[in-house]
């Protein structure tokens, strides 16, 4: 239960495919855990088939291009945004989910955390529990 | 299912005021980016067209990636600045701000410093708080049942079991972090290191000495750990 893991190297050799990740010499930098989560998310539907990686790096560099045609600061800042943004078209474009379900999880998590006590796992059900 | 173990952690036999309650205000709700990934991820899960496992296994692969360069950029600078270590320990979240690294939720930070007579490590016995401005994703031992109570009950067999044997004359003193405080640990400086820069420094500082469960290793010829 201790120790350090090697750092994986598949997924940098991914990721050195895609344009312009924030990362050093051992690949990825996150800034915050939805970062990550959202990363291997990619990684994971990928390496399952729900789309190749090729397919993927075109949809994550529709999106910075279309950042970068609005405007927006080619900084790197943004970067992890612009991911999610091109993973929830991605997934919706190949059926895997729709917009509106997707709202609609987005709305019962965040009554889920409005409603569940600190310490206590959050879950969809809180949403159904009265406000102690 | 991690809740069996809340009861032994909460009344766990820790001297002093080591441990603090916690307090049962509701939960910060997550950014609208964080909510929009855990839907997506939530969903996807669902219809089983990802495995959540698997998800996990990859942010856990990453998690030393994330956060502890931060957490390390702050040990570093308080190792060679003795003023900057010494708002650390009296003000931490106005030192860890001046680095740029500032609590998303309002959460209170507390850097617990260790000595030759002082070893600190922290826990969360009701969930799994983490200063992850500064630390990044928490390792999943560090969410699992048996450390959260463990850590209280028996902190040296605990950190026995990370290879971090503790001398009986050093206090071992645990942190239990809440929502609204997390705990951050200042590890001792390894011998052998007055020649390192700042930047050679924080390449030492490892996750496990943030969180309080290892010691620093003294630089060997190969270079990182």
């Amino acid at each position: 239960m201790s120790g350090i893991e090697p750092y994986p190297t598949a997924e940098s050799a991914l990721i050195a495919a895609l344009p312009r990740p924030p990362g050093d010499e051992d690949g990825p930098v996150f800034a915050e855990p939805w970062q990550a989560q959202a990363f291997a998310l990619a990684v994971k539907l990928s390496e399952q088939g729900h789309f190749t990686w090729k397919q993927w790096a075109e949809a994550l560099a529709a999106e910075l291009a279309a950042a970068a045609a609005r405007g927006e600061p080619d900084d790197g800042s943004h970067y992890y945004e612009h991911w999610l943004a091109a993973l929830e078209r991605l997934v919706t474009a190949r059926g895997l989910t729709d917009p509106a379900a997707l709202a609609a999880r987005k709305h019962a998590w965040a009554e889920a955390y409005r409603h569940t006590p600190h310490g206590k796992p959050v879950e969809l059900e809180a949403v159904h529990q009265p406000i102690p | 299912m991690e809740k069996t173990d809340l009861q032994p952690a909460a009344t766990g036999g820790v001297s002093g005021e080591a441990v603090h309650s916690h307090t049962h205000d509701h939960q910060a709700v997550p950014s609208d980016l964080a909510l929009r990934v855990k839907s997506l991820e939530s969903l996807l899960v669902e219809k089983g067209l990802v495995d959540r496992a698997a998800l996990d296994a990859l942010v856990d692969a990453y998690e030393n990636k994330i956060g502890p360069r931060n957490g390390a950029r702050v040990v570093a600078r308080a190792w060679t600045d003795p003023a900057y270590k010494q708002r650390l320990l009296t003000d931490a979240n106005s030192a860890l701000a001046e680095l740029g690294f500032a609590g998303q939720q309002g959460e209170n930070m507390v850097v617990v410093e260790n000595t030759p007579e002082v070893h600190n490590v922290v826990v969360c016995t009701l969930c799994s708080c983490y200063p992850w401005p500064v630390l990044g994703l928490p390792p999943v031992w560090y969410k699992s049942a048996p450390y959260r109570s463990r850590t209280v009950m028996d902190p040296r067999g605990v950190l026995n079991e990370f290879g971090t044997a503790i001398p009986q004359d050093v206090e071992v003193r645990v942190w239990d972090s809440t929502a609204e405080l997390r705990y951050l640990v200042l590890p001792e400086r390894p011998a052998d290191t007055e020649s390192l820069t700042e930047e050679e420094l924080a390449a030492l500082v490892t996750r496990d000495s943030l969180i309080g469960v290892a010691k620093l290793a003294p630089p060997t010829s190969e270079g990182r750990a």
